[in-house]
């Protein structure tokens, strides 16, 4: 029993030996692409030096102190929420044995299919002083308004639950990959050493799968940033409401990007901060040996408690919202399934699809960019290309529609000097600026997935098919790929799933006459007619559950693979 | 893998490049109103005139953004917003052109419309008080600024300021009684806010019908929908409430619009003029009443049996573009007011 894990410095680079010329060249593609990814966070921030008035005093004297306090409370609320969540399950799930594991293995992913904003309608519906559960307690009780409390579901807490609800599967999935992928060795050297499952979680296994879990946790946290629709409805002012305000209401689009620009500085500091704290630990498993798991039996009494809380995130998350959402459907919705509603579903997987493919590519491009060449300026151009995912999707589309629409009418302009006819828009008003904001938006995702998996791969490992003869493209393919795939299942899904929930900058970006299953729930939504909005809202919930089964069984057969 | 991934790429790659919009009479439309309360007229005018119609639903700021940037380029014949205010910045922005048609000048009054002819109402939306029948005795009732009465304290519903339709008529009531006491007013009527604003206009009369306060302040057609909704929980809230026109003795109700404006990129002109001509017939007009509950902008169109039922009142003469010039200053007057 040889396993170990071995905490490498940074300075023992791995490397596959390449070219030197090959070298450099790597390293210039992977910079240009990524400044390429980068031109809306450019965009955005580029405001920064440009003078807004007034605003700033205005925002500094009244409103700003809010945004940031709200904010800042938002995103430890949710830290807290979607940690105790996510790690308690993956954990409980993969290392323990209790009744209806095998289900909860994948059923816990399903909140992830469920838009944010769509359940804090669903929410609002129930709870509510005008839902049917404080109806019907007043009812019963005979009480009124004032006579009794109940928690105010439209509230910051509430939202930081909402969004904790739907939002913890990211620090499940990858927890829980990092869990499965550790050695069983490691952990039986703990168990051999005399500690228990409570010690072994806490000492070894929490330790070692702190990149992924923070990978998920970052995720989730900027995707907390971002949210607009949530927020907006629960009427809590943060960064995002506040860039609306400042923007359409206050008609300052400089100052508005402003606000995004320091959004943007605050998430630096958290990468900063977190990266400062980790140190120059690196973390690889020294070996692929790996039985097949042995859980941990839990008592009847343990069992039970694993079963309700991994029940209580599965009912609060999904089971709930999805119910009264297929209630709605059924009773009171107008929507019919027609010709249309079919074109909504086609564009949105076809979306989905092409951006999660589109996101995967750029992201083992980065990944292996930064494992192989990894200087600072690398990492640095690769980090930038990945901040569009803490950025508004609004503000992401202006982003996209500034540098396009400017390409279009200079390339517009040259063809008409020159040859006296007009090339219009090429680029802007095309699936392709659509993408290409999808990809910004949500490189992020599959950049901090592939990157955890990659991670995991030792560099000896790279070594040892190096003295057996391989090269470079043979172990890409031959190992890592085999080892990875996983990874790359995983990032697939997850930019699919964020994609067909994606809103803002497909609302923007899109071709005239087309539409999709979130562009219909929200009009529909944001017109109160939440009831109305349900079958779109479930649809994009029903699609979103395949690719979550999906994903959950390529992760319990990428772990057969690798205990061979 | 590889399978897939062809896939999901040829037919993209189809879409990507496949032509253009290319059909012979089309008009491009950018629609701040939701689909389903513009398309069914879309339908209709395509159906009548053989052109037809693309369209790109949207907030108003970032459609109006997508045009300005797109410049001359920009394919939208049309631009369509739920409030004047952003017809104005349209306008301010210069993405938009002057109509001068005498048609549409006799269907559409003054009030509604821009003076160089910019921009054309299409629907009119009131933004009356509601108040929970036997609560309250209407003869209390006046006006928008009685409603900072200390007496109302905790007693009023009102959504948030990051909503138009409030912003609009806090900028109708600064252009009445200018910004000093509009800012006094809107301090006093925080004060007598039931909770902290949340949610949308539905929010608020339900709210009201549960107890919560016994004023709510919403656009009278969320009052309609409600009324007509197949929820049944929906339509017992909005009967318990009756409506109040505020300011009949002055100025009048509070109403916006929803309007349209010609682009001046477009490329359509006259097909666009059409749609619009179309917009304004009697049987669209009468349409907006039916399926959305909204007033008609013009006045020799009837606003159907249930909006009859409130009666005629007097409306805000104010002319619109100024609820655009007014809008900065009053979003800024409610940060400051600490209007949520």
């Amino acid at each position: 029993m040889s396993d170990t894990v071995s905490l490498r410095s940074a300075r023992q680079k791995p490397r596959l030996s390449l070219p030197s010329a090959g070298v450099n060249a790597w390293r210039f593609a992977v910079v240009f692409l990524a400044l390429l990814l980068a031109v809306p966070v450019f965009v955005v921030l580029g405001h920064l030096l440009e003078p807004s008035g007034e605003v700033w005093r205005h925002l500094v004297e009244t409103v700003l102190q809010d945004y940031v306090i709200n904010s800042l409370l938002l995103m430890i609320g949710v830290a807290i929420g979607v940690l105790l969540v996510g790690v308690s399950t993956a954990w409980l799930t993969s290392m323990c044995r209790f009744p209806g594991r095998s289900v909860f293995e994948w059923a816990l992913l399903l909140p992830m299919a469920i838009p944010a904003y769509i359940i804090a309608y669903t929410y609002t519906g129930l709870f509510d002083f005008t839902g049917p559960f404080q109806t019907l307690l007043r009812e019963w009780t005979g009480w009124g308004y004032g006579d009794y409390w109940f928690p105010e579901i439209r509230s910051l807490e509430g939202a930081a639950l909402m969004l904790s609800l739907v939002l913890y599967p990211y620090v499940y999935l990858l927890s829980r990959a990092a869990f499965l992928g550790q050695s069983i060795c490691v952990l039986d050297v703990s168990r051999t050493l005399g500690n228990g499952p409570w010690r072994t979680f806490f000492f070894v296994a929490l330790p070692l799968a702190r990149p992924a879990i923070v990978a998920g946790l970052s995720l989730a946290l900027m995707e907390t940033l971002a949210d607009y629709g949530t927020v907006q409805y629960f009427g809590v002012s943060t960064f995002t409401t506040g860039i609306f305000r400042t923007w359409y209401g206050l008609n300052n689009a400089t100052a508005a990007a402003q606000l995004s620009a320091l959004l943007l500085l605050v998430v630096f500091a958290l990468i900063i901060l977190e990266k400062g704290s980790r140190r120059q630990a690196r973390y690889h498993h020294t070996t692929q040996r790996h039985q097949v798991l042995t859980r941990f039996q839990l008592t009847r009494k343990q069992g039970l408690m694993a079963f309700l809380i991994c029940f209580g995130a599965l009912f609060f998350g999904f089971l709930l919202p999805a119910g009264q959402l297929l209630w709605w459907a059924f009773t009171t919705a107008e929507e019919s399934l027609d010709g249309r509603f079919l074109s909504l579903i086609s564009h949105s997987l076809l979306l989905a699809g092409a951006a999660s493919v589109l996101a995967l590519l750029p992201a083992l491009f980065f990944s292996y960019g930064k494992r192989q060449h990894g200087n600072w300026l690398v990492l640095a151009a690769v980090r930038m290309a990945g901040m569009g995912y803490a950025i508004p999707g609004t503000v992401i589309a202006v982003g996209v529609i500034i540098p396009f629409a400017a390409f279009d009418n200079a390339l517009d302009a040259w063809v008409r000097e020159r040859f006296g006819w007009s090339s219009g828009l090429l680029l802007s008003g095309t699936l392709a600026a659509l993408l290409f904001a999808y990809l910004v938006r949500f490189l992020a995702v599959s950049l901090q997935t592939v990157d955890a998996g990659l991670g995991k791969i030792r560099p000896t490992l790279d070594e040892v098919a190096r003295s057996l003869g391989s090269r470079s493209g043979e172990i890409v393919r031959r190992v890592h790929m085999p080892m990875l795939k996983g990874s790359l299942m995983t990032a697939l899904l997850l930019v699919f799933v964020d994609v067909l929930k994606e809103l803002p900058a497909t609302l923007i970006l899109r071709p005239f006459n087309y539409n999709t299953l979130a562009v219909r729930a929200y009009e529909l939504a944001s017109d109160e007619r939440l009831a109305d909005a349900s079958y779109a809202a479930l649809t994009i919930v029903i699609v979103g559950i395949l690719p979550v089964i999906l994903l959950s069984r390529s992760i319990a057969r990428s772990r057969h693979v690798e205990s061979t | 893998m590889s399978p897939y991934v062809k896939l999901i790429l040829v037919p993209l790659l189809l879409c990507l490049f496949g032509p253009a919009y290319a059909s012979a009479a089309e008009v491009n439309l950018y629609s701040a109103r939701k689909e389903n309360l513009i398309k069914p007229l879309l339908d209709r005018f395509t159906e009548e005139t053989g052109i037809s119609v693309n369209l790109v639903t949207g907030k108003a700021d970032t459609l109006l953004q997508r045009l300005q940037r797109e410049g001359r380029n920009s394919p939208a014949d049309l631009l369509i917003t739920t409030d004047a205010g952003r017809l104005h910045r349209a306008k301010t922005a210069g993405v938009t052109q002057a109509v001068s048609s005498a048609t549409l000048n006799s269907l559409v009054p003054a009030d509604f419309r821009d003076p160089e002819g910019h921009w054309f109402g299409l629907s009119l939306r009131a933004r009356p008080i509601l108040y929970v029948e036997g609560k309250i005795d209407p003869a209390e009732l006046s006006t928008y600024e009685a409603l900072s009465d200390p007496k109302w304290r905790g007693r009023i519903c009102i959504r948030s300021s990051n909503n138009i339709y409030n912003q609009s008529l806090v900028a109708s009531i600064i252009s009445a009684e200018g910004k000093q006491a509009t800012a006094q007013w809107a301090a006093g009527l925080v004060k007598n806010f039931a909770r902290p604003p949340k949610g949308g206009d539905r929010d608020q009369i339900r709210a009201a019908a549960a107890g919560i306060c016994d004023i709510a302040i919403a656009n009278s057609y969320y009052l309609v929908g409600m009324l007509t909704s197949k929820d049944e929980a929906q339509r017992r809230a909005a009967e318990k409430m009756a409506l109040f026109w505020p300011n009949q003795a002055g100025r009048g109700v509070h109403v916006n619009i929803s309007g349209v404006a010609l682009t001046r990129s477009a490329k359509n002109r006259e097909q666009a003029i059409r749609l619009l001509e179309f917009l304004l017939s009697k049987p669209s007009q009468a349409w907006y009443a039916e399926a959305n509950g909204e007033y008609p902008v013009r006045s020799d169109v009837a606003a159907g049996e249930r909006l009859s039922a409130w009666g005629a009142f007097k409306m805000d003469s104010l002319n619109l573009g100024k609820l655009g010039e007014n809008n900065p200053e009053a979003v800024r007057l409610m940060d400051r007011v600490g209007w949520k």
